[in-house]
């Protein structure tokens, strides 16, 4: 079995102990079962146990592993370890823009607080049928590039206006939820829903510049959502 | 006062499809520039006044002058909105800006009817 030796650099910082977040040097073995970033990360941490970083299904569903690799975010479960060059160190960062709880882990809070200022779930005032809420299949199709995002938070700490007003902007995720909600005809609540948006912070501090779409681990297209809530805040005005 | 999350000013919109608008209106006042310029109306001083002051050219100006300072509103008034948090302090670069602008637009309009 062929090893390789890779090198990290992993921001660390512990509040209760260290004045102040440092980068350190550590390798670790790897060999060819070990395949995506988080492989080396369990490696490492059986080396150093004192490193600590979120995960949980390794797979790219719970969105836990969130964290900046090599200057830009991602799923440590989804990065190939042969997408890394022989010989530079890897570098990792939490994710930027959220206050640090210990190393790799963020504070989460403002993102999830976010996400549910913009009231994620159906509201529909109707009793529910027998059954349940039909859909045609164009209607459904409407929802595909919206529903599958995972939480994770690449991409709204990837976007500058949401490092300035975290608690104004809603932020790349939580705008793409919105939209979610916005286009499913179930749902009844599309003029709260713009109103809730429409405002120079909520919706309008995005200025398209793409780094969520950049970085979304899942492919998703928050700026394209973003796009077509403003679309239809025009189309209601005018 | 106590300290709450205040959002939910509802000038997102009208100013985010002001600059939208106004970006266009540039573009083709630019356009309209660039082919005057092709065509040699700058090439002496008396070919430029004359373009400058000819009615249609003076009236796109005016409204190519309008759009810059809407445009420039918007966008200093974002960047006030995310670099600087005290309200009073805030407040008062949006008053200077908007003085700033005004008078630009009046310096312009003076120099464009002077011709």
């Amino acid at each position: 079995m062929t090893t390789r030796t890779l090198h990290f650099k992993i921001y660390r910082y512990d509040p209760d102990q260290d004045r102040k977040p440092y980068l350190q040097d550590i390798s670790v073995e790897v060999d060819s079962n070990d395949r995506k970033l988080l492989d080396a990360l369990v490696k490492l941490k059986a080396k150093d146990d004192s490193i600590a970083f979120r995960r949980s299904c390794r797979e790219g569903v719970c969105g836990s592993d969130a964290m900046n690799i090599n200057g830009k975010n991602g799923l440590a479960c989804l990065t190939d370890l042969a997408s890394f060059p022989e010989g530079k160190p890897i570098v990792l960062r939490p994710l930027p823009g959220l206050p640090v709880i210990r190393d790799l882990i963020v504070d989460m809070t403002q993102f999830f607080k976010q996400y549910h200022s913009i009231k994620p779930y159906l509201i529909n005032d109707d009793p529910p049928p027998e059954r349940e809420r039909l859909q045609s299949p164009e209607e459904r199709e409407e929802l595909n590039g919206l529903y599958e995002c995972i939480l994770c938070a690449c991409c709204s700490t990837s976007c500058p206006s949401f490092w300035w007003n975290p608690d104004k902007f809603v932020g790349p995720a939580g705008l793409l939820a919105a939209y979610r909600f916005i286009a499913d005809t179930r749902d009844q609540a599309t003029n709260e829903r713009l109103d809730n948006l429409e405002d120079p912070y909520r919706l309008f501090r995005c200025h398209t510049i793409m780094n969520c779409v950049d970085v979304c681990p899942k492919g998703l297209n928050p700026t394209k959502a973003i796009g077509k809530i403003k679309a239809m805040m025009v189309q209601r005005a005018i | 006062m106590v300290k709450r999350n205040l959002v939910g000013a509802h000038y997102g919109l009208k100013d985010w499809l002001a600059q939208r608008i106004t970006a266009v209106i540039m573009a083709s006042y630019t356009l309209i520039m660039a082919l005057a310029l092709l065509s040699g109306a700058g090439g002496s001083f008396e070919r430029w006044r004359a373009l400058m002051s000819a009615g249609p050219m003076r009236l796109a100006t005016f409204v190519f002058i309008v759009s810059l300072c809407w445009h420039a509103w918007v966008g200093v008034r974002d960047i006030w909105m995310d670099y600087v948090k005290p309200t009073g302090l805030r407040l008062a670069l949006h008053v200077l800006t908007l003085i700033a602008l005004i008078g630009y637009a009046g310096w312009a309009m003076q120099i464009l009817w002077r011709l």
